[in-house]
């Protein structure tokens, strides 16, 4: 499915005009802007930005996936120190990782132009949070830019550049889930000659010890107020004038829900939603008898024009979780008296809604793991992946999940607090070790903690679809390179008990399993079997089920295997299963679990 | 009718909004199917029109086996990139439950309904473990659905493509049928069809873009595809019982087994290390413990509903 979204961008002819996702005319608009570095680490919605990039010629531009969001930043820092344009892009969580590099960076500026991209999730369609980017990006005083689609993210992330070098700041290109998915008709241009300037000795602005970060800090403010300016005129904000009673000062997408369910209103249009033009909202809001603020999470702009004393409903009306749509939007207008109540709606069909949670793949070799975790009885500290998964039925083998890397360290805090009645288990992805579960690995070991990791590898970043990282071996452009070796890893950090495992091998594991959590210290297990789908989608021989000698125990089904359903049949009230062989790999770990042997391979019969 | 053009009953007074309104076409299925690929067929085609196209869905989890969607609006101006609940002109189902999610989403006066009726029954509707629980899929048939929507068609299209040899072409099956719903000229939809399949399945795409169509001229009447049996799985016989564990103490040997591999957590060792019920009421009778216990010291009976302790225990 992956494969289909993401289309090469052909040669570009004079005024072309293609199909763009969000993401894709950001990186258009990153390589129109002669960007010559880009770097990122993969995480929905942001992944496809990256992806885009690797297709241009490596000769005009350095793509590369770094190992976590912070290394992406300084990569693009460092660039931007040696004169050239740099591009990096993260999902929201991600700038949480990356946020030390920038805090320092918005003192520096930026030599080469230097943009960050950052994909936010209202609604949390696959994150574990809605932070606002646009928080970040008042606290590290930077400016923000948000297009409401996707003709305006191709040009805003170019124009981008040039503020970043005209002010000397980092820049922020702010997207969401819908922006980023959404594919639209785009007019595209030719890539830009970027200056490429030489590197600049300067350590009062470059190295920022405290002397130099006062004399900085200053100068933020004044950026600041000239980019207030200059965030008052076009493209950065426009306005349409309508009805003079209603007025809406609104960004982003959340611009198109307006003008889909008010048109007539007048509307105040920002593409930049930090700093804001203070003059331009006063002048707006006197333009108009009642004001609204329509903006995706928090109230950014609605804090804002109340500091300036502004009368504006904004937060009353339109929620402060969730993602905004049309019907949001239009409750929120009619819940404010400005829009007629729909009218009643015909018999609403009563239809319950089938529960269909994305699951684990047929096959998938995170299954066995967490299955044998259950029957362990262990708490597991889980992390962010697609085994993230197993926290639902019917696996419900992970106990905690909080951000990147977390798992390893919750586990020995967990270990160190004293109250563990049951062993305690770190569960983590490959990716994910490497982005940030080696520092708690060594800890691990440093403290002499009593705990148990898993590296569940399988050798891609599956979550984000398939991504290459250090442990695959290859790069982004398919490159064949270096890949790191966990075994490795984890005996140069200390780790004295470290086994492989085939996940596939139920009998193995669960001894393997048994064993690590038995040993008193740090103990290391790497599942190793690769991923179903990515990078290529395994296939075999679909086992079935003898259903004479099937006695529904329903052993096989807690896997959570997508393959296995009931079937029509019954035993002892309960429900035979069947397995669908167009889904079936072949694993065999169904029929390792199964108390009768009924599953077999096709061929025996 | 083959001719089920969008706003034939809009009438001349609203001509000007109609024209002004874009036309939205939903695309509903499970992850893997191809709704992104459906989508994009759909996209390409209204631009070639010369619309104003935005095609919006969300990856990521939905790849997993998950419900997936996309929203495909087009006209002269499209603002918001999501369909507004109950403004879909189309709702093209590539799976018959996925359809049912989305069924409200209908425009009623003016929306048509185009399903596939297969049935991709997730893992979670298999949960329920009690004894004689019915399969948790939508129990609503084809002639439910089809009697309460204004234009509705509900049609084996994975089946259609299994006999074609292909059973990758269902959703080109779809499309063909979705092509009479819209006013885009089939040498357009063949055209852009042609581009987004593999080269080598051109034709079999071709002929089965074909059979969506010819279905609709068989089928023009609102209702369900006969040659589909779609009553749903019979029940269980004989009323549900309650499961009961009897575990003989003096036979256990503390092995542990039972307790870890009950899927409900029902048994502990006791202070004597022998396995004991700790939480009966979230037995479900699987008989797993029955079936794994190596001393055969577990015994599962299935009591009626009404058992007395009495009779449990005779």
């Amino acid at each position: 499915m992956h494969k289909v979204q993401t289309q090469a961008p052909e040669t570009p002819g004079r005024d072309d005009i293609r199909p763009l996702m969000g993401n894709e005319a950001i990186a258009r608009g990153a390589w129109e802007a002669g960007v010559k570095v880009a770097s990122a680490y993969p995480g929905t919605p942001s992944t496809e930005i990256l992806e885009s990039l690797a297709r241009y010629p490596a000769e005009e531009i350095s793509v590369e996936w770094a190992v976590n969001e912070k290394v992406a930043l300084d990569i693009a820092i460092g660039a931007s120190f040696a004169g050239v344009r740099a591009f990096c892009a993260m999902k929201h969580v991600g700038l949480n990782v990356a946020a030390d590099a920038l805090m320092s960076q918005t003192y520096i500026g930026a030599h080469g132009g230097l943009v960050i991209t950052v994909c936010d999730d209202p609604g949390i369609h696959s994150s574990q949070n809605e932070q606002d980017t646009r928080l970040f990006a008042r606290l590290a005083m930077v400016p923000c830019l948000e297009p409401s689609d996707a003709q305006e993210a191709l040009e805003f992330t170019r124009l981008a550049f040039e503020l970043s070098e005209e002010f000397d700041t980092p820049v922020i290109v702010r997207s969401t889930t819908r922006l980023s998915h959404t594919r639209s008709a785009v007019r595209v241009g030719e890539r830009g000659s970027a200056p490429r300037k030489a590197f600049v000795h300067d350590p009062a602005k470059s190295v920022m010890i405290p002397s130099h970060a006062r004399a900085r800090h200053g100068r933020l403010l004044e950026r600041e107020a000239r980019l207030r300016e200059r965030f008052a005129q076009a493209p950065f904000a426009r306005i349409e004038r309508g009805r003079k009673d209603i007025g809406v000062i609104t960004t982003s997408v959340a611009y198109t829900y307006v003008k889909e369910v008010l048109p007539e209103a007048s509307v105040l249009k920002l593409g930049a939603s930090w700093p804001l033009p203070e003059a331009l909202l006063k002048e707006f809001a006197e333009s108009v008898e009642r004001l609204f603020v329509v903006e995706e999470l928090e109230p950014v702009i609605e804090d804002e024009l109340r500091k300036l004393g502004l009368r504006v409903e904004g937060k009353v009306w339109f929620p402060r979780t969730g993602e905004l749509s049309p019907e949001v939007v239009r409750d929120g207008l009619v819940a404010a008296g400005v829009l007629e109540p729909p009218p009643a709606e015909e018999e609403a069909l009563e239809i319950e809604p089938l529960v269909r949670p994305p699951v684990l793949c047929a096959g998938c070799p995170h299954m066995s793991t967490y299955n044998a975790l259950r029957y362990l009885d262990v708490r597991v500290a889980g992390d962010i992946g697609c085994y993230t998964l197993a926290a639902i039925e019917p696996l419900r083998a992970i106990d905690t999940c909080v951000s990147m890397g977390s798992s390893i360290a919750n586990a020995i805090g967990m270990a160190r607090a004293g109250t563990a009645e049951k062993p305690i288990v770190a569960t983590i992805g490959d990716s994910t070790f490497l982005h940030a579960g080696i520092p708690p690995l060594i800890d691990a070991v440093y403290n002499d903690v009593n705990i148990t990791v898993i590296i569940l590898d399988n050798s891609i970043t599956a979550m984000t679809g398939g991504q290459h990282h250090p442990g695959t071996g290859h790069g982004i452009r398919g490159n064949k390179t270096h890949k790191v070796e966990y075994e490795d890893i984890c005996r140069a950090v200390g780790v004295k008990w470290v086994r492989t495992v085939d996940p596939y091998e139920y009998g193995t594991l669960l001894k393997t399993l048994r064993e690590a959590v038995e040993y008193k210290g740090v103990a290391v297990v790497i599942a190793d079997r690769p991923c179903v789908i990515d990078p290529v989608k395994i296939t075999g021989e679909p086992l079935r089920i003898d259903s004479a000698s099937c006695i529904a125990c329903q052993a096989c089904m807690n896997l959570g295997c997508p393959a296995l359903t009931w079937s029509d049949e019954w035993h002892e009230g309960h429900h035979k299963v069947k397995i669908e062989p167009s889904l079936c790999i072949g694993c065999t770990v169904c029929a390792q679990v199964c108390p009768t042997a009924s599953i077999q391979p096709e061929r025996t019969e | 009718m083959a001719e089920t053009t969008l706003n034939d009953d809009a009438g001349a007074e609203n001509a000007e909004a109609t024209a002004a309104r874009p036309t939205n076409v939903l695309i509903v299925g499970v992850g893997g199917q191809g709704v992104i690929m459906v989508s994009k067929v759909m996209a390409t085609l209204a631009q070639r029109a010369g619309f104003e196209v935005k095609q919006s869905e969300v990856h990521g989890m939905a790849k997993r086996g998950g419900g997936v969607f996309s929203h495909v609006r087009f006209g002269h101006k499209v603002f918001s990139p999501t369909i507004p609940r109950g403004e879909v002109d189309v709702l093209l189902a590539l799976e018959w439950a996925e359809g049912l999610r989305w069924l409200n989403h209908l425009n009623r006066s003016r929306g048509t309904f185009i399903a596939d009726v297969k049935r991709i029954v997730p893992p979670f509707a298999c949960r329920n473990r009690a004894d004689g629980a019915p399969l948790g899929y939508s129990r609503e048939t084809p002639k439910d659905v089809l009697s309460r929507v204004r234009t509705g068609y509900a049609l084996n299209a994975s089946g259609m493509a299994e006999r074609l040899g292909n059973p990758r072409v269902a959703n080109t099956i779809l499309l063909g049928v979705l092509s009479t719903a819209l006013d885009f000229p089939e040498e357009e939809w063949l055209a852009v069809i042609e581009q987004f399949v593999p080269p080598k399945t051109v034709e079999v795409n071709l002929r089965a873009f074909g059979e969506g169509r010819d279905w609709v001229a068989r089928h023009g009447e609102v209702g369900p595809d006969e040659e589909v049996d779609f009553s749903p799985p019979a029940g269980l016989e004989t009323p549900p019982r309650r499961p009961r564990v009897f575990i003989e103490r003096a036979w256990c040997k503390s092995c542990d087994i039972c307790v870890k591999m009950c899927p409900e957590r029902c048994l502990e060792l006791d202070e004597a290390h022998i396995a004991r019920m700790r939480a009966p009421e979230r037995c479900t009778g699987c008989r797993l413990c029955e079936y794994l216990c190596p001393d055969f010291a577990i015994r599962v009976l299935r009591l009626p509903q009404d058992a007395s302790e009495e009779e449990a225990s005779a």
